[in-house]
């Protein structure tokens, strides 16, 4: 739900090299470039391999980037030190859903100390009873209950996991949530009831996400605009029923030819269209709007062609 | 048609601390040669358990309470670890869902694809490398008599994936059991591993049990599909019958749940509640609690399989005669409208 097209996020020219100059040298980012606009769900897609993880985590400041930027709010978070109260300030404003619910919750800890950790670090509660009273409102909040707070992970299935990591990243009020393949570890019926839970929080509270997933079926309900990576690059990027209906990079058009339907006809009939990343990649290509709010890395020889192809 | 696997009345307790585990619940089904048979279910449904008692690989807390699991006629669940250990590998072979963790990283890969030939027959060394080779460039590694000294990590996922199908048709199984073979893989990728599946069993007339909880990848692979929920299988029939007319409200969940592309829908349909304990499992229909559609009977009495063809049919009391006509979800309707057609005729619940 796009309420105004104030970007939150601004990812300019992003370069992200691990082991530079060394023998392996991973070329993770390659100058991406994009917006993400208060209030709405950016999803991000590809394989693994294709950086979408590695942008997740530049944009809460995981790693320094090697060239290029990105404001938050219009602050350039590269340049935030480590300790001071703007970086406190920003890490309270972002928040991290990670994909595996088994590995993102501290065994050893109770679901209220979980859940109320970033309350303690950013001195939002001032008594143990405010504490308990706030950790039962975000469990309500995400549909389990107070009785679950004095428990401990591995008292909970996968599904409910997830919960309690959406109640821990809620509770610092945050403005912009990224959500690292939250559903991919979870079984059909319970992804729905994660994604709807998402969907639900985001309309009471106005939060902007970015929906990192490989599953683009799941990610066209959940996203207004879809970001499509490949080797590193944003290949395309437009709203999700421009992406769904009228793809126009080789590789969106293979990633959709690919995903199954629980349909036996529709199936039957499928033909993958293959891919082959050196007719599409490198060379004097650049992200362009080739239409009206749709990018698409192309040369100018095929930017030319897609318009003409409308 | 020669048949294959025949599993009948198997129930399966665990011992734990906690208590006992009803993991499998009196599960009947059975695989002819040369076709798939998709297993559905959610995590704790008891499919993976199902499939390891096929492969006579249960933990040493499963207790087998009643049934037999006949693979070639032979009866599998009184065989000893010497007979087993000849059969596996042999006539059955499983994939397994993380070809990062099936394969061993210390071993060239041409060892490892060799390693059922040497194990079960009297192929020299020789001659079970060339072999490896051969199957190898069967399931698609390029280049693969130079590859064969390579390690696991040397491979991409979906060609480790390809590595592992090598691993198990290499003495041309008459069984196939994929357990979730491309969860872990991507869509593109996936793709290619379930074509690679169906082409090699059109080659080799193998028979293939495909466990999975995707519903997208069960309509292209299956020939038949089998529902499970705690424990229990709760419908099955042929892949049309399953996907264009479900009869179980379980069943119709998790259609329901799939997100399709070409949906307009702007919520997605969540089944709602979490399964069973089977440490104590309901009485009556275990779906029951879940169920919108649930009458008295499902709280007190658990539904007896009720036939829709002869090759489909589904435990649930809404197909019982006495039962009230219900309505079922739009995207049901949809899918049994489809089956109408198909069928030609409209006479349908």
């Amino acid at each position: 739900m796009i309420t105004d097209k104030t970007p939150l996020v601004q990812v300019r020219h992003l370069v992200q090299t691990f082991n530079a100059g060394k023998k392996d040298e991973v070329r993770a980012l390659q100058d991406v470039s994009f917006d993400i606009y208060k209030g709405e769900t950016l999803g991000l897609v590809g394989e693994s391999g294709s950086g979408k993880t590695t942008t997740g985590r530049a944009l809460i400041r995981l790693y320094q980037p090697t060239s290029g930027e990105v404001l938050f709010a219009g602050q350039d978070i590269a340049k935030l030190k480590n300790g001071s109260a703007q970086m406190l300030a920003f890490r309270r404003q972002t928040q991290m859903i990670f994909q595996d619910p088994y590995a993102s919750l501290n065994p050893r800890m109770k679901v209220k100390d979980i859940i109320a950790e970033g309350l303690d670090i950013h001195h939002l509660v001032h008594s143990p009873q405010e504490r308990d009273a706030r950790v039962a409102e975000l469990l309500a909040e995400v549909g389990l209950n107070e009785d679950h707070a004095s428990r401990y992970p591995h008292e909970f299935s996968g599904g409910q996991r997830q919960r309690i990591g959406i109640a821990r990243a809620l509770a610092v009020e945050p403005q912009f949530i990224i959500a690292d393949e939250p559903i991919s570890a979870l079984d059909v019926s319970i992804q729905a009831q994660v994604v709807n839970l998402l969907k639900d929080i985001q309309d009471k509270k106005g939060l902007t996400y970015l929906f990192i997933a490989h599953d683009l079926s799941m990610v066209k309900y959940i996203s207004d605009r879809i970001a499509v990576m490949h080797n590193g690059r944003l290949v395309e990027l437009a709203s999700a029923a421009e992406v769904y209906h009228h793809p126009l990079h080789p590789y969106t058009k293979s990633l959709l030819s690919a995903i199954p339907e629980p349909d036996p006809d529709s199936e039957r009939q499928r033909v993958p269209i293959a891919y082959d990343a050196r007719q599409a990649e490198g060379g004097q290509r650049q992200l362009v709007e080739v239409l009206p709010a749709h990018y698409v890395y192309a040369t100018a020889a095929e930017v030319a062609a897609y318009r003409q192809s409308n | 048609m020669e048949r294959i696997l025949e599993v009948k009345d198997l129930a399966i307790d665990f011992a734990t601390y906690a208590g006992t585990v009803h993991a499998i619940r009196h599960v009947d089904f059975h695989l002819d040669k040369g076709e798939t048979l998709a297993i559905v279910g959610e995590s704790g449904s008891g499919k993976s358990v199902t499939m390891r008692t096929v492969m006579g690989l249960l933990a040493n807390n499963a207790r087998v309470v009643s049934g037999s699991v006949k693979l070639a006629g032979e009866d599998i669940l009184h065989k000893s670890e010497k007979a087993l250990n000849q059969m596996r590998g042999n006539e059955v072979a499983m994939i397994f869902q993380d070809p990062m963790t099936s394969l061993d990283p210390t071993m060239p890969i041409g060892k490892q694809v060799a390693e059922p030939l040497l194990l079960h027959t009297k192929a020299t060394r020789a001659h079970a490398m060339k072999e490896a080779a051969r199957v190898l460039a069967l399931v698609g590694i390029p280049d693969a008599q130079a590859r064969l000294k390579d390690y696991p990590h040397q491979f991409s996922g979906g060609q480790r994936q390809r590595i592992v199908i090598a691993i198990a048709i290499i003495n041309h199984p008459k069984l196939l059991i994929a357990d979730e073979p491309t969860t872990a893989l991507d869509v593109t990728v996936q793709a290619q591993i379930v074509h690679l599946l169906k082409d090699i069993q059109a080659k080799l007339d193998t028979a293939i049990i495909f466990i999975t909880h995707d519903l997208g990848v069960v309509a292209g692979i299956a020939d038949r599909v089998a529902v499970m929920y705690a424990g229990k299988i709760i419908e099955y029939g042929t892949v049309d019958e399953i996907f264009y007319n479900p009869m179980h409200p379980y069943t119709w969940g998790l259609l329901e749940a799939m997100p399709t592309l070409s949906a307009t829908r702007k919520r997605l349909f969540a089944i709602p509640g979490t399964p069973p304990d089977l440490l104590t499992p309901p009485q009556g229909d275990a779906f029951a609690p879940r169920n919108p559609y649930a009458m008295k009977i499902d709280q007190e009495q658990e539904p007896p399989f009720f036939a829709v063809s002869k090759t489909h049919a589904a435990a649930t009391w809404l197909l019982h005669p006495d039962a009230p006509a219900v309505d079922p979800p739009a995207e049901i309707k949809r899918r049994k409208q489809i089956w109408a057609q198909k069928e030609g005729n409209h006479d349908y619940r």
